[in-house]
């Protein structure tokens, strides 16, 4: 009888047990809406409830670099954004405009950020900022393209972007895209380098883990373009991109390559939802 | 292009201790790292930085290789009279970076 009432009670101890490991073990997947669209266009500001789920990389940084992305003056990124603003102005190119000759004023773009990459309405191909920025500056500017990853570059794609800080990001990725988002799925499971990695293994299965000292993210890109302190300067997605491909050990693709643009509308996607933290600061 | 952005708080009173805070942009190459030929990059960074009130020195540092790219510097002072605060980084070759910016004391 006593024996009986010692096993029930190491039975519901070990339960107990169990269940608490249960609890403390991280949630693998990273929830994503099951219909696969890509949400309804808003132009109000996310409330919390909508992004429950998803967690922007903001959520594990230092408190001494939220602090520093919270802060415009002390976020570094500030310094891409004054030259942006600056470029936004300047006139270039043989049709004497500037960016604001045609948008006007740099608010203006408040909610076109937030839908890129998107297929372009003039080229009919998938589009990202820096797409549209070479475009308006080629065939309306008459000026020259601006190459990737310079500083005005980064600048100004940053500047775009940074006007629609705080809605959510809202991709299509349906009609002309759809080709483009399922080319770009694919590549983010598909293993990749000496590592034989796929971004999701990572940035899925072990979101809000560690990889060593790093704690590694959902894999979203509402932040972007970004200052990271690793690079002391500010980069777009593909810089980054180049680098998780290097750390895999795979060959990276270049800046603006099809395949990074198709991942691109893959993560951003992903993103749906999350507010726009451009410029965000990252380890 | 060299950005520098300062800023005071607002509403200063004569003898507060006010927070500057200061950003500039520089590379700060440590003359440490090797460029894809293996080539060393020279150094060049800012190595001096120095902020004048009303043409009184107030505030100097020495910046060395360690320092990271876009120096950000903050310190205090004390506000006495309204006008000028004057700050200024020196580069290794020589050139300078100046900026000043106004300062209203109630």
């Amino acid at each position: 009888m006593i024996q009986t009432r010692v096993w029930t009670i190491a039975a519901a101890a070990l339960a107990v047990v169990c269940a608490a490991d249960a609890a403390d073990l991280p949630t693998p997947k990273i929830p994503l809406p099951a219909d696969g669209s890509a949400g309804s266009y808003k132009t109000e500001p996310v409330t919390k409830s909508e992004y429950k789920d998803k967690k922007s990389a903001y959520a594990y940084l230092a408190p001494e670099t939220k602090a520093m992305q919270d802060d415009d003056f002390s976020n570094p990124a500030s310094l891409w954004l004054d030259e942006g603003d600056k470029l936004w102005t300047k006139v270039e190119g043989g049709a004497g405009k500037s960016c604001g000759s045609c948008h006007g004023a740099a608010a203006n773009l408040r909610g076109v950020g937030n839908t890129y990459p998107k297929i372009s309405k003039d080229t009919g191909k998938l589009a990202t900022i820096e797409d549209q920025i070479n475009y308006c500056r080629t065939e309306r500017m008459k000026a020259p393209a601006l190459k990737l990853e310079t500083q005005d570059m980064v600048a100004l794609s940053m500047f775009v972007m940074f006007q629609s800080r705080g809605l959510p990001m809202s991709v299509a990725v349906d009609g002309a895209a759809k080709p483009y988002f399922d080319a770009g799925k694919t590549l983010y499971y598909t293993r990749r380098g000496q590592l034989n990695l796929a971004c999701n293994q990572c940035h899925e299965d072990h979101a809000g883990g560690m990889l060593r000292a790093d704690p590694l993210s959902g894999g979203y890109s509402n932040g972007f373009p970004l200052y990271r302190l690793a690079w002391q300067k500010a980069g777009s997605f593909d810089f980054r991109m180049q680098q998780c491909y290097a750390q895999v050990r795979a060959t990276p693709e270049p800046f603006g390559s099809e395949e990074l643009k198709k991942l691109q509308l893959y993560v951003a996607w992903r993103s749906n939802g999350l507010p726009v933290e451009t410029p965000a600061v990252r380890r | 292009m060299a950005i520098a952005r300062v800023r005071l708080p607002p509403n200063i009173k004569k003898g507060d201790v006010v927070e500057v805070k200061t950003l500039v942009t520089h590379p700060m190459e440590s003359g440490q790292r090797k460029d894809a030929n293996g080539q060393i990059i020279p150094r060049k960074i800012l190595n001096k930085f120095v902020c004048a009130y009303n043409g009184r020195e107030v505030f100097r540092a020495e910046l060395w290789p360690a320092i990271s790219a876009n120096p950000f510097i903050t310190f205090f002072l004390v506000a006495g009279d309204s006008g000028s605060l004057k700050f200024t980084w020196t580069d290794d070759d020589g050139s300078t970076i100046e900026h000043s910016e106004e300062i209203h004391v109630a």
